[in-house]
């Protein structure tokens, strides 16, 4: 049920996210001084915390999507089974991201 | 159910549908899916990378033809995954028929001119020549 849930919510975030890529692209795309301003905002201390959510939804969405993918074939319904897995998915996407943002800032010195 | 037939359950089951459509439907959810596991993977690869660059190590990211590739790629499926995604939420929670085909029409019209604005930003950088930035 809240595995559910959160597969919907991290989905409606990545939504906003792919909107935010594509708000990327396209300041990049108009020059130098558009994306400096566009990446000042997304190192703004507003915009770390925004993409460290993507991050978590990004790696939630696809752990649980790659469950859900395995319901369509039929397995991995006994009650046990799927609470185990539903908190996989949880702790992947948390335990993926923190690897993540600390690799970035451990390696590029920031 | 005869367990001897030869004929597949999908071959039994086909047709015999209340709405005879949506086979399409579920099968392209699924089908984006896969696609976006090796995509949403790379965007993290690729948002890593670009993010300490600056503009000219972001534009130099986006020449070399498989990011720009997969860049693309990486929109399209996306917004199509997302069109697809919303439109189930949107279909489940909202009941009011005006209201519920409003938001549809605008979840796929924001995601699409978003998408296409992405898509052409991404070949616009990619094809920029060496010169004019």
């Amino acid at each position: 049920m809240a595995a559910s849930i959160a597969t919907r919510a991290s989905g409606v975030a990545l939504y906003v996210g792919v909107l935010i890529v594509a708000g990327l692209a396209t300041a990049l795309a108009a020059g130098p001084e558009a994306y400096g301003v566009y990446t000042g905002l997304l190192g703004s201390p507003l915009g770390l915390i925004v993409l460290f959510g993507l991050t978590v939804s990004i790696f939630y969405h696809l752990a649980a999507g790659l469950r859900h993918l395995v319901f369509d074939s039929g397995k991995g319904f006994l009650p046990a089974t799927a609470n185990a897995t539903a908190w996989a998915a949880f702790a992947f996407a948390v335990v993926a991201s923190l690897l993540v943002w600390a690799g970035y800032f451990l390696l590029s010195g920031h | 159910m005869d367990s001897n037939s030869y004929r597949t359950p999908l071959g039994r089951a086909r047709g015999l549908g209340s709405a005879h459509t949506g086979v399409g439907r579920f099968i392209g959810e699924r089908a984006t899916s896969v696609a976006l596991v090796p995509l949403s993977l790379w965007a993290i690869y690729a948002g890593l990378k670009i993010a300490p660059l600056g503009y000219d190590g972001a534009v130099a990211f986006l020449q070399s033809p498989l990011n720009a590739v997969l860049a693309v790629l990486l929109i399209a499926v996306s917004v199509s995954h997302m069109d697809m995604g919303m439109r189930v939420i949107i279909e489940d929670y909202i009941h009011k028929p005006l209201t519920k085909v409003s938001l549809m029409l605008l979840s796929t019209g924001v995601s699409w001119t978003f998408g296409a604005l992405g898509i052409v930003s991404v070949l616009k950088v990619a094809l920029m020549s060496a010169g004019t930035h």
